[in-house]
């Protein structure tokens, strides 16, 4: 039999073999994976599975259940939009309807070439500079639709 | 004991019990609606919410254990105001196709609407559209009517430990679905039904497979030979209001015989020839040096399909004989067809069975087709059998009572208790005893080892030979026993028991996924008590006492364990993957 080939950095291993048996582990280890790869893929939830003796249909419901946690590669580019009370307010929906029409993708979706996808989330904590985005960490605030295009570019 | 009360009645009842048990103590009823018995109460749906007198907080009957001096209220105007609304929520999301509903009549949302009173919903309609997943030889998942309550993911889960189904999302999102909303049949599904008796609507059910009797009996050209599980035959009186528990054994072969069926037959007699192999395996293992042990049974199919998922390591621990029906539906289409003079081509074998995954054995491999042909080519639930007698105006009650047809018809006690928890083991005991100390078993009622425990274990002594015995039902519960087993053979030591029996459904077949709905731990014990009560009253105890098991050895066989038994009777298990996508 051919071996497969090793998904998980040796750091990560002993991250999971670590938390093997503590409460609470599933959550850490879920965590650290998508830390490491940028997000859970199937692949992963089942070696995570093989791992700690969890049952997959179990890891896929908490991958489902928190909004944090991303099953599908992301973009090279993250761009995450705030959606939450104070952002929505302040027009955070029309900053996702004007990345559609520059990137032509919605939320949940990643662009032809790989270098963008978009999630919504829901507070990043500093609604004071509410409407916030963030593309790979970089957080940009009082975001205006006309602002978008200038800050896209910076990533192209 | 802790006193409380009820509306005022007082009631005292033991520490950890639950309001809601402690009101149905006083006869008074809490309307529930995701609350199951069987299960850990999950609160999800809030209709059983009461009051406390003194204190605001709003409790959840099924969830909230007695305390000293608790006074609770179960209903007033607001109560009941809240209870509707939930009820109008849930159906405002719930397709109102009930008259074309696997469950119309039988369907726990809709007696509680019922009740109610509901007459509009006034809230917008928002059903979902939602694909049915018709992947599985034996259960169909339409999560369109599906209500949330999580029974199911309960069942699978903590019942069966089969985590097949699991919450997917949250919110109005959640979904009772497989991983990777994959179809039930790439899953670790074993089919045992649980879900289906344990859903409250009709979210989950058998594959309907009544059409295909009907058109074989409609055949000129075939020749319909029908069995019918031990358990059939408790199961299906409570489909006919009778007592829960009758035993309605003769009443079924005459109404299988008015259905149009030609030959009726009893798997019990398959059962009979089960214990003759499987017993005689277990005596070969025991007194064969090397073999492997324990020797587990085989006879459920959800038992099988749960080793070769989640312990393909202690395959070669199943029995290799076949399960009763499969016995059943290979003699018929080989001796019975030769002493019928018969083309076994032209002979429709049906089995009625409590089971699901009954549907899903008869394709399970090639040796399922040892006559040459599909040894049974179609399985009907108790419920299917009885929708189908309904409605051809069969009212099982008033048949008159008849007597199975021969050769392979006929009987023992030991064959009719297969059908619950503990029975295949003191059925195979019975007869084990005889094999390997040459006398007869004086006392054949093993009472030590009947009941409703988790796992049973006890030993039997054969005049100095001592056989360690367990018995387990309730798949979540064998995951127990096959660890101590496995960590025996990975330490390369002798195994703690000799023989272990596992039925997957809690109580054995009486409680199968194929059963009437509604099942709890007081109507199993009812339908366990109508087999003993069959057993007790039969004329032979011992399957190898049945004249008819002695003929088809003498006539056909040979011996058990013979080749032409081991052809006939026997098979194979293999390792499967969890999932195949």
């Amino acid at each position: 039999m051919s071996e497969k080939k090793e998904i998980f950095s040796s750091k990560l291993i002993k991250f999971i073999n670590e938390w093997r048996d503590k409460p609470g582990n599933l959550i850490m280890i879920l965590h650290q994976v998508q830390s490491e790869l940028g997000y859970v893929s199937r692949e992963s939830a089942d070696k995570v599975a093989e791992m700690i003796d969890v049952p997959l249909a179990k890891i896929y419901g908490v991958l489902t259940f928190y909004h944090f946690f991303k099953m599908t590669k992301p973009g090279d580019n993250n761009i995450q939009v705030c959606l939450g009370t104070a952002c929505y307010l302040k027009g955070g929906e029309s900053l996702v309807d004007e990345i559609l029409s520059q990137l032509g993708i919605g939320i949940g979706d990643i662009t032809k070439d790989g270098k963008f996808s978009l999630e919504a989330v829901r507070c990043i904590g500093c609604c004071g500079l509410a409407p916030v985005m963030t593309i790979g960490g970089e957080v940009f605030g009082k975001v205006t639709k006309k602002q978008i295009p200038g800050i896209l570019s910076k990533y192209l | 004991m802790i006193n409380l009360k009820i509306n005022g009645i007082p009631v005292e009842v033991e520490e950890g019990t639950t309001v809601l048990n402690a009101a149905s103590k006083v006869g008074v009823k809490i309307p529930t609606l995701c609350y199951h018995p069987d299960l850990t109460p999950f609160a999800s749906c809030g209709m059983c919410i009461c009051k406390q007198e003194g204190n605001k907080k709003i409790i959840r009957a099924c969830s909230t254990p007695v305390s000293e001096g608790l006074s609770v209220i179960t209903n007033d105007a607001e109560l009941f105001q809240v209870r509707k609304t939930i009820l109008e929520m849930t159906l405002s999301t719930h397709p109102s196709s009930c008259l074309t509903c696997v469950r119309n009549g039988k369907c726990e949302l809709q007696s509680i609407a019922a009740e109610f009173g509901i007459r509009e919903i006034p809230f917008e309609l928002n059903v979902p559209v939602i694909e049915k997943d018709i992947s599985s030889p034996s259960i169909v998942l339409d999560p369109e009517k599906c209500i949330k309550c999580g029974r199911c993911v309960q069942v699978c889960q903590d019942l069966q430990g089969v985590y097949a189904l699991e919450f997917a999302s949250r919110g109005d999102q959640t979904t009772m679905s497989p991983a990777y909303s994959l179809k039930l049949n790439d899953t670790p599904c074993v089919k045992c039904g649980q879900c289906i008796v344990h859903c409250p609507v009709g979210a989950i059910y058998e594959k309907d497979q009544t059409a295909e009797l009907r058109a074989a009996i409609l055949d000129p050209t075939m020749q319909v030979v029908v069995q019918m599980a031990p358990s059939v035959r408790v199961g299906i009186s409570e489909e006919f209001d009778l007592p829960v528990g009758t035993v309605s054994t003769g009443k079924l072969y005459s109404a299988l015989r008015a259905l149009g069926c030609d030959k009726v037959f009893d798997t019990n007699f398959g059962a009979d020839l089960t214990i003759m192999e499987e017993g005689s395996e277990l005596v070969h293992r025991l007194t064969t040096k090397g073999s492997v042990l324990p020797q587990f049974t085989s006879c459920c199919p959800a038992w099988v399909d749960y080793t070769e998922k989640y312990y393909p390591e202690l395959k070669d621990n199943l029995s290799s004989a076949k399960s009763p029906m499969m016995m059943q539906g290979a003699i018929t289409k080989t001796y019975y067809a030769n002493k019928a003079k018969i083309d076994p081509s032209s002979i429709y074998s049906v089995a009625i069975m409590p089971c699901t995954a009954k549907k899903y054995e008869i394709i399970r491999n090639d040796s399922m087709k040892s006559s040459g042909y599909n040894d049974v080519d179609l399985v009907l639930t108790v419920r299917e059998l009885s929708g189908l007698l309904k409605s051809q105006g069969i009212n099982l009650v008033s048949m008159p009572e008849e007597e199975a047809d021969s050769p392979i018809g006929e009987y023992t006690g030991a064959g009719t208790i297969f059908g619950n928890t503990g029975g295949v083991m003191e059925a195979a005991v019975r007869t084990a005893y005889h094999l390997v100390t040459g006398e007869e078993l004086e006392e054949v009622e093993i009472t030590a080892v009947r009941g409703l425990g988790k796992v049973r274990k006890g030993e039997v002594d054969f005049k100095g030979t001592k056989v360690r015995v367990a018995i387990v039902h309730g798949l979540a519960n064998a995951k127990e026993v096959c660890e101590e087993v496995l960590a025996a053979k990975k330490a390369g030591k002798s195994a703690p028991y000799d023989f272990i029996e596992v039925m997957a459904c809690r109580g054995g077949c009486i409680a199968g996924g194929g059963q009437p709905y509604g099942t709890t731990d007081e109507t199993r014990a009812k339908r366990i008590e109508g087999l003993y009560t069959d057993d007790k009253n039969s004329k032979w105890r011992k399957s190898h006492d049945n004249p008819s098991i002695q003929m088809l050895y003498s006539e056909f066989l040979d011996a058990p364990l013979s080749h032409k038994a081991h052809e006939l009777l026997h098979t194979t298990y293999e390792t499967k993957k969890l999932y195949t996508k």
